[in-house]
């Protein structure tokens, strides 16, 4: 090396978009630096509960063999529920016990996001830790390197990958992306709740490593406002979350930790952590409503990937891990073939966008970018709407001296009157299936 | 359960210069006080109509850096190696 503050490339956070990156360049042997600001990898980052891991076990194959794992995800059980009804919806196979595990795992951040740096450091990445980036350095509008806060200084590299997250102070600063608007975010807050192995197993009726994810849409577990709750299963603890957008919140004028509380005491869940005990608590912004935000992912001498660039999937599904990791090994396939040109311009780098568009990301971030945009234009879906439909489920199933017939023809007649009641169309039913469908596409 | 309870559990290398400041000037014209409905640590509390502001107990998360429309907040980063250190999420 003749200079240890020029690289090929550098990467700015230890993430799974960074992490990627960093990986796929050192095993492609290049001279990689990356940094993280925190002093261990997952030190900082706070993600839903479940790693996404196609990308992963195709760079890394059969990773679940050495990587910390918690639990993998063989089902996964959806609530809608009001104050005093609940409707649920499971899916479970017993094909997701056996590899790939449905390529879905419950992790602790701070100890995957620790071994996946430590892959990249020995497939030949110098990685740093307490290394924080303030600004990039830039020679006529092209991005050279990165200026460290501390004694590292200046560092120089053809391009700078950028993978510092949802914040991505970074970002902003090389003219991607404006701040944020509120509506362009949510924030998740969430608790790890330490329960014996034994009772994770019998309440939620797993053995060995199966887990399960509980997922709450929106309605009483967020009072209406659109967001929703999780609960996951790690080993020998649950992960409790409430995610909650930040512009219907402040609407509401609800209070962000009330909500967390909230859904925590709510007859739906608090059975589920009952005897549990808190031992770390947890939140962090999340970026919605990629697709129209970002306008571009590259300039001259830098890309940017994961949060940072907003990949993340905001419908059912709610994928970010495997976001991040296709856009970091995107980012980095791109430097490969920039170095065969030995160009490092944006034109050269648009490479990036082109392999973003034929993936997944892109394609996903397009079919669900009008949820934010549903949501917001509907609020009522998600609150009075909700409780609706779970009570005409209740009373479909409530059992009474009567016909049948009659009691379902009593359910109908009712549903429509609470229809009226809470919609505020002139035609409620014709309006209620519109936006069922609209929801329905827009969201699954 | 009370946040400062919830903190208490959470590792927090504490720098001794704080990375968010707030201009109290503003925050005292500000019109909806936003931060203090969506800080997921109640760092920002309202008494008798002033936002006090506390940064010991932050996540940063970023959000009072996106509601906060008045221009009150100087926001970064702690410097490396500072400010919360997740050990189990």
């Amino acid at each position: 090396m003749a200079n240890e503050n020029i690289f090929d490339a550098i990467i700015v956070g230890a993430g799974p978009a960074g992490t990627t990156a960093a990986f796929v360049l050192a095993k492609a042997g290049m001279n990689v630096a990356l940094l993280e600001r925190g002093p261990s990898a997952g030190s900082k980052n706070v993600f839903g509960g479940v790693l996404y891991a196609t990308v992963l076990n195709r760079l890394i194959p059969n990773f679940w063999e050495q990587a910390p794992l918690e639990r993998h995800i063989k089902g996964i059980k959806i609530f809608l529920i009001s104050p005093d009804n609940a409707v649920s919806i499971g899916v479970e196979s017993q094909a997701h016990n056996n590899p790939p595990f449905n390529n879905s795992f419950t992790v602790s951040r701070a100890h995957f996001d620790h071994w996946y740096a430590s892959k990249a450091e020995e497939a030949g990445a110098m990685f740093l830790t307490n290394t924080l980036v303030d600004d990039l350095l830039k020679y006529r509008d092209k991005v050279i390197g990165v200026k460290v806060r501390g004694e590292e200084g200046e560092l120089y590299a053809d391009v700078v990958i950028v993978a510092d997250g949802v914040n991505s102070i970074l970002a902003e600063k090389a003219g991607l992306r404006k701040p944020y608007a509120r509506r362009q975010v949510s924030l998740g807050m969430k608790e790890i709740i330490e329960l014996p192995r034994s009772v994770i197993e019998d309440r939620f009726g797993l053995s060995g490593h199966e887990g399960v994810e509980l997922k709450y849409i929106a309605g009483d577990a967020t009072k209406g406002i659109w967001g929703g709750g999780n609960i996951y299963t790690n080993l020998e603890s649950l992960s409790l979350v409430t995610w909650v957008a930040v512009d219907p919140m402040l609407k509401a004028k609800v209070k962000a930790t009330d909500l967390f509380e909230q859904f925590k005491e709510h007859p739906f869940v608090r059975n589920y952590i009952k005897g549990g005990e808190t031992v770390e608590y947890q939140a962090h912004l999340a970026p919605d409503g990629g697709y129209d935000a970002t306008p571009q992912y590259f300039t001259d001498g830098l890309m940017i990937a994961g949060d940072a660039a907003r990949f993340l999937n905001a419908s059912v599904h709610y994928e970010g891990t495997n976001f991040a990791m296709a856009s970091g090994e995107a980012a980095a396939k791109t430097f490969l073939e920039a170095r065969r040109n030995n160009d490092y311009t944006a034109k050269s780098l648009s490479h990036y966008q082109k392999l973003l568009n034929e993936s997944f990301v892109m394609k996903d971030l397009n079919r669900y970018r009008k949820m934010n945009h549903f949501a917001e234009k509907n609020p009522e879906f998600f609150g009075p709407y909700f409780d609706v439909i779970t009570q005409a489920a209740i009373d479909f199933f409530t059992v009474k001296e009567m016909p049948k017939r009659t009691q379902e023809w009593q359910m109908i007649k009712d549903f429509y009157k609470n229809l009226r009641r809470v919609s505020k169309s002139r035609f409620p039913l014709l309006s209620f299936i519109w936006k069922a469908i609209k929801g329905g596409i827009s969201f699954i | 359960m009370k946040i400062d309870d919830k903190l208490a559990l959470n590792l927090f290398h504490i720098d001794k210069k704080p990375h968010i400041e707030i201009n109290q000037e503003i925050c005292r014209k500000c019109p909806h006080k936003a931060c203090t409905y969506v800080c997921p640590v109640e760092n920002y509390t309202l008494n008798e109509g002033e936002v006090v502001f506390a940064w010991e107990g932050c996540l940063e998360c970023g959000t009072c850096r996106i509601v906060c429309d008045q221009g009150s907040l100087t926001w970064d980063y702690p410097t490396g190696g500072f400010g919360i250190v997740y050990r189990l999420g």
